[in-house]
Order: structure tokens, then C-alpha cells, then sequence
């Protein structure tokens, strides 16, 4: 036990009334050490607002879901009534709703970029390893968070994206058909799954999406935050051990932070007063048709921050897993080949490329559409180990890196549009080249990562005065 | 088995791209009536006596109407036909079943249906205004009703009083080898109460009031959006000063 500290009888009432606090409850340390003592680097630029936005927008994305639960009826036949008696008969139902809704896009976009300027500048590298996979594991939830949170207004669009995403469970060999039974508790998406699901959305998966928050800050915390030079700031402190580049979180960080927050409540209010559809994208027009289960809409999309997954899915047709297996094989004759591995394990990585062929040979397509789609997620858990350049961030990387890293996020994006759109062999073909694409630069990084001429990384961080 | 899916799928997809060739009909602009009170009264009026028949719009309550500047007794003495409380939501009496025969299903719920067409073609009430200014006689229809925005429509042509009777004239175009039926314009058959620009203003009103209906809160919404903008603005220039104040001694 900590001693017990005597404070003044003289001093100031909150002086003393933190003491007593702070005999009992580490007040004043946790403060100290992750707001008004936590060091971080001085030369944070824009893309390290994003990191602060995602925790306004789960707070937003919290505080209004406890108000909408207080209207919604989670029943099939009441659900979509109830959602339109919100939109109209609750007062401000409409502004919390639309603020939910918004909310939930604008999760993504934080999110997305929050996860490039990590990827930009290495910020997953040693020693923030573990940050990185505790807010890859944010990403997991949030997409889980975000599917099951789209059937709840029960519209045409809600029932059918899940429809479509459950059925892909029962492409997994052997177990598929009781899995998607288990996950949708029907036979068809119904009164069932609407339950579970917002069970889900409303308690299991937030608990464990704000329990992740907390230990990615507290891992940040312990590791220190990374900057855009990609230089470790503790390596140069001074005398009474502070970091010479370092400056208090508090207060130069939360003013600074605060000023994004002002401008993104700009645009995120802009959307939701004056566009809350977003030209149907943030809210899709054949959901305000409430669920039809014997009507099948003509094009089943998921929301747009699904759609590059959704695209990686439908990429992989009959003829793209042959691709695939030529690519497995060709990889393993490379291994047999060409490194200096023991015969023994050569052998292992063979005969495992002719199992996996195998296996892709005769399993259908759909399931290994969604191996990848899940693929491409998981890969990024792994990507600490992947990158292999000698230097963290991008801004000392060789020149072509830099066209890689542009490539990745175009590709990124018109996979996302083509996931938009309805199937089209031109859309198919480009998908499937885009997919390689992804795999390839993750795959493929600990060989291209370290080609190429780095630059001089300076010893400390570049700061220019505001 | 898997060959009678497969050519399950292959004629409904055919089924679809013939529907969509019908569906080429391009939309025309409705004009924006919501915030004109006389047109939405106007709208409400031809929406309660023609549309309520069949169609329910279960989540509009009657006395919302007064956001659109009616009295609780106006709304009382010339707009409850299926209801005597205000408080109620436009319900339809219409038997689903008898609808079924009718009309080959139950008529759609219309409180939101302006939101829901929306679409590449415009937005739902550039469908809707569309929608109800291209309905013309075919006798091989089972209502001898069809329509040009919606081909092979179930509903038959409810004002066609107001409009009268009206014939699509087509033309042959070649065009890529293949004739194809180019719509050019429509011929009156019989005159009906109002004259076509009447007509055309008529269906404006009823689309503003379902437009409005669609999301009764919409220019409420704008208008509170322009003070939250201003605050923000305010809000964010204060802490961009905060801001400079605090960095001026980080060097």
C-alpha cells in the first residue's frame, strides 16, 4: 500500500480534498500521467487529429444509441414503425438518429485515416506492436458493430445486406449451413436475428470495443506516441528525464485537438442538417422501404465502408482461385528453389502448397471469396512483421515507396467504388487485379520494403513554429 | 438441380435487363413546393381524397398537418374521413386481401415514399411527379391502366379525371441495326376537369406534400443547421486562437 500522505490543515479545501482522493484512488497520477505529463512529440501534423476524432465519434456514437434504445422496438414487425415514430413523433428523435447514423460513416472515415497515418509512418513498428494490433482488433469490432447495427431500422437494404452476409458463413466446408443457422437463429433472417443482433450492437460488441480503447491508449501511453519523422523522442531527454521534443499532452495537445474537433463537428453537422442521406450513400434510399423478405431488390450493396471488402469477395470467381493456386504453387516451388531452408521444412511448405491447392481445387469459390474478404482484414494484424525498410516513416523512405503507398490507397478506393456498383465483367476483371494488388503489397513487403535508397533519418524531430 | 438455379437465375436476369430497358423513361424535375403552405394544403387535400383510398401512410399522424399551417379543426372538419382523432396515423381500411385481387398486392405505405424512389434518375420526387403525369389506357393491362415510368404498374390511373384520358405516341427509331420505340409525346383522348398545366401544377402539390410528408422536420432542420454552422464557426475561431496562444512558446 502506497503511504498515506499528510497534507496542511491549513491548505485549501480541493487541495484537500484531492489528498484524501488521492490516498484512496490514483486521481492525480492517472491525470499526470495521461494528460498533463504524457510527453508526446511536438511535431504532430494533420493527420494526427484522427486519432482524438474516433474517440469523440464512439463517445457521439454511445451517448446517442442510449437514447435511441429508449424508442426502438427490437421486433420484426415493430422495428422499422419505430424507427419512422423516432424520426417523427420523439422530440429531436429525427437530430438523434440522423447523428447515429452519421455517426456510424464517420467512425469509418476517421477510422480509415487514423489507420493510414499509422501506416504512413510506421507507427506499428517496435516498440508500438501491440498498439497497432489492439486497434486492428477496434477495426474487427467496429465492423462487427457497424453490420449488425445496419439491420436494426429493418428496411429493404438492412435485411438484405444481412441476408447476403450471413449465407456466406454457409459456404464454410462442413460446418456452414449450422453456422449461418447459429448466427441468424432462423432459417431465414428474421425476429430472431433481429434480437441477437442488437443484443450485440447495444451491450457485447461496445464493451468490448470501449475495453480495447483503453488498453490501445494505454499501450500508446506506455510506448509514447510516434511522429511523422518516425524518430524516438525518449532518445533525447533532459535533465530530469523529459523528452527535449516532447511537450505536455495537456494542454498543447487538447487545445490543438480541440481546434479538429471544431472543424469536423463542421462538416459532420453540415451532413447531418443539410445532406443526412448523403446522396444515399450514408443512409440508402431502399431502406426507407421497411424489409421484405419475398422481395429480392435488384442490387444488394453493403454500405460504402464495406464495399473494397465486398469487392475482394466478388473477385474471386471459379477462375480467379485457379490464378490463386498457380500463385500458391509458384510460391512453393520458389521456397523449394531458390532459400537456403532445411530439406525438411522444404518439404513441409511443399506438401502444404498441394494440400491448400487441393483443397482450393475442390471447395467452392464463395468460401474462399470470403477467406479473402476476412483475409484482408487480418493481414493488417500482421503487418508490424511485414515491414522490413530500415526507417519507420515514409518521409525517408526510397522515392518509389512513396508511388507504392498512393497505388495502395487508389486501389484502396476504386475497389470501394466498384463494390458500389452493380457486377460487370470490365468491374470484375479490375477487382480481381486490385485484390492481387492488396495481398501482393502486404505479402510482399518484407522483400520490397528494403529495396530502394532510404534517406538520412535526423537525429531529432523537424519542427517548424506555428 | 444446379442447372434449373442457374436457369432460374439466367431468365430472371433477362427478366431484368428487359425491365430495364422499360425503365429508360428519363424523370422530370418536380418543382420544390415544401415550403409553400397553400401548394402542401393543396397536396394534402388531393393526398386524402385520392391517395388514402388504398394507400396507408401509418407513421404520419393527422395532426401534424398543422406544421403545414392547418388548424386542428380544419384538419378535423375536411381531412378525417377514416378516423375521428386527430392523434391518429393515416391508416387505410382497405382489406389486404381484397387489395391482393385487386390490384396484385398491397398498395405501398406512402409516408416515406418520396425517400425511397430516389435514385440515379433524380430524386424520389422527381419520380413521383413523373410517375403521376405518364399513365396512359392499354387494355391489356387488368386495370387498363399502365404507366411509362413504372411499366406494367399495378395501380390503376386514380386523377384521371383531372388529367382525362391521354395515348404515348412512339416513333421507330434505327438506331445500331435495331429498331427501337422512341418516345415523342402524348395525344389528349379525351379532355379531363383541368387543363394540362393545371394538371401538371395539381401533381407539384401532391408530390410537395408526400415529399414533406417524407420527413415532416426537413427545412426546421436546415434552418437550425444554419445557427449550428454559425456557432461552430465561432466555436472553432476561438480555439484556433486558443490554439496560437498556447503554441506561441513551442519552438
Amino acid at each position: 500500500m502506497a503511504n498515506f500522505k499528510e497534507i496542511s490543515p491549513n491548505a485549501p479545501l480541493g487541495d484537500k480534498f484531492m489528498n484524501w482522493v488521492d490516498n484512496r484512488f490514483p486521481a492525480t497520477k492517472l491525470y499526470k500521467e495521461h494528460l498533463s505529463e504524457y510527453y508526446a512529440p511536438k511535431n504532430f501534423n494533420f493527420w494526427y487529429f484522427f486519432g482524438s476524432l474516433s474517440l469523440l465519434v464512439l463517445v457521439i456514437q454511445i451517448v446517442t444509441g442510449i437514447f435511441l434504445v429508449m424508442h426502438y422496438k427490437p421486433e420484426a414487425s415493430m422495428a422499422f414503425a419505430s424507427v419512422e415514430y423516432i424520426m417523427r413523433d420523439v422530440p429531436w428523435g429525427w437530430l438523434i438518429r440522423y447523428m447515429h447514423s452519421t455517426g456510424a460513416s464517420a467512425f469509418f472515415i476517421v477510422v480509415y485515416l487514423h489507420m493510414f497515418r499509422g501506416l504512413m509512418y510506421g507507427s506499428y513498428r517496435q516498440p508500438r506492436e501491440l498498439v497497432w494490433i489492439f486497434g486492428c482488433t477496434i477495426f474487427l469490432c467496429l465492423m462487427a458493430e457497424a453490420f449488425m447495427g445496419y439491420l436494426l431500422p429493418w428496411g429493404q437494404m438492412s435485411y438484405w445486406g444481412a441476408q447476403v452476409i450471413v449465407n456466406l458463413f454457409s459456404a464454410v466446408p462442413f460446418i456452414g449451413p449450422d453456422l449461418a443457422l447459429l448466427i441468424r437463429g432462423d432459417y431465414v433472417v428474421g425476429d430472431a436475428t433481429l434480437n441477437r443482433f442488437f443484443s450485440f450492437h447495444v451491450i457485447a460488441v461496445p464493451l468490448v470495443l470501449v475495453g480495447l480503447v483503453a488498453a490501445h491508449i494505454i499501450a500508446l501511453h506506455e510506448v509514447g506516441s510516434n511522429n511523422p519523422d518516425g524518430v524516438e523522442i525518449k532518445d533525447h531527454k533532459d535533465a530530469n528525464g523529459i523528452p527535449l521534443d516532447g511537450i505536455p499532452f495537456h494542454p498543447y495537445y487538447s487545445v490543438h485537438d480541440v481546434m479538429g474537433v471544431g472543424v469536423f463537428l463542421m462538416i459532420f453537422t453540415a451532413i447531418i442538417f443539410f445532406a443526412p442521406e448523403l446522396g444515399g450513400y450514408f443512409l440508402e434510399y431502399n431502406n426507407f422501404i421497411p424489409a421484405d423478405p419475398l422481395k429480392t431488390p435488384n442490387h444488394i450493396a453493403p454500405v460504402w465502408y464495406f464495399t473494397p471488402y465486398y469487392s475482394m469477395l466478388r473477385a474471386i470467381t471459379g477462375e480467379m482461385v485457379n490464378v490463386l493456386i498457380l500463385i500458391v504453387l509458384g510460391a512453393a516451388a520458389f521456397v523449394f528453389a531458390k532459400t537456403k531452408l532445411s530439406t525438411v521444412l522444404k518439404g513441409a511448405v511443399v506438401v502444404a502448397a498441394v494440400l491448400v491447392s487441393i483443397m482450393m481445387y475442390s471447395i467452392d469459390a464463395k468460401f474462399w471469396g470470403v477467406v479473402v474478404m476476412g483475409g484482408a482484414v487480418v493481414i493488417l494484424f500482421f503487418l508490424p512483421w511485414l515491414d522490413h525498410c530500415e526507417v519507420k516513416s515514409i518521409r525517408y523512405k526510397p522515392e518509389w515507396h512513396k508511388i507504392m503507398y498512393a497505388i495502395f490507397v487508389v486501389n484502396f478506393v476504386v475497389l470501394a467504388y466498384l463494390g458500389v456498383q452493380p457486377p460487370s465483367h470490365v468491374g470484375e476483371r479490375i477487382s480481381q487485379v486490385g485484390t492481387l494488388f492488396y495481398f501482393g503489397f502486404f505479402l510482399l513487403m518484407p522483400w520490397w520494403s528494403k529495396l530502394g535508397q532510404t534517406k538520412a533519418v535526423p537525429d531529432r524531430v523537424v519542427f517548424h513554429a506555428h | 438441380m444446379k442447372k434449373i438455379l442457374l436457369a432460374c437465375l439466367l431468365s430472371l436476369m433477362s427478366l431484368g435487363l428487359v425491365h430495364a430497358n422499360e425503365e429508360s423513361m428519363a424523370w422530370d424535375k418536380a418543382p420544390n413546393k415544401t415550403n409553400d403552405l397553400v401548394a402542401l394544403q393543396h397536396g394534402a387535400k388531393i393526398f386524402v381524397n385520392y391517395c388514402l383510398n388504398c394507400h396507408a401512410a401509418s407513421y404520419m399522424r393527422f395532426n401534424r398537418l398543422k406544421d403545414i399551417g392547418l388548424t386542428e379543426q380544419q384538419i378535423k372538419d375536411n381531412l378525417l374521413f377514416t378516423t375521428d382523432k386527430v392523434g391518429e396515423t393515416m391508416k387505410v381500411t382497405m382489406d389486404p386481401k381484397q387489395a391482393k385481387a385487386w390490384f396484385g398486392g398491397v398498395p405501398p405505405d406512402l409516408t416515406v415514399i418520396a425517400r425511397s424512389r430516389s435514385g440515379h434518375g433524380g430524386t424520389g420526387a422527381d419520380y413521383l411527379y413523373t410517375y403521376m403525369r405518364t399513365f396512359y389506357q392499354d387494355e391489356s393491362r387488368p386495370t387498363g391502366w399502365n404507366n411509362l415510368a413504372y411499366p406494367n404498374v399495378g395501380m390503376p390511373h386514380v386523377l384521371w379525371e383531372l388529367q382525362g384520358v391521354r395515348r404515348p405516341i412512339f416513333e421507330k427509331v434505327e438506331a445500331h441495326e435495331q429498331e427501337h420505340e422512341v418516345f415523342k409525346g402524348w395525344e389528349q383522348v379525351t379532355p379531363g376537369k383541368l387543363t394540362p398545366q393545371e394538371y401538371d401544377q395539381a401533381v407539384g402539390d401532391l408530390v410537395g406534400y408526400l415529399q414533406w410528408m417524407a420527413e415532416p422536420v426537413q427545412n426546421t432542420r436546415v434552418r437550425i443547421g444554419v445557427w449550428v454552422l454559425l456557432f461552430l464557426l465561432g466555436f472553432t475561431f476561438l480555439a484556433w486562437r486558443l490554439n496560437a496562444a498556447y503554441w506561441k512558446d513551442i519552438h
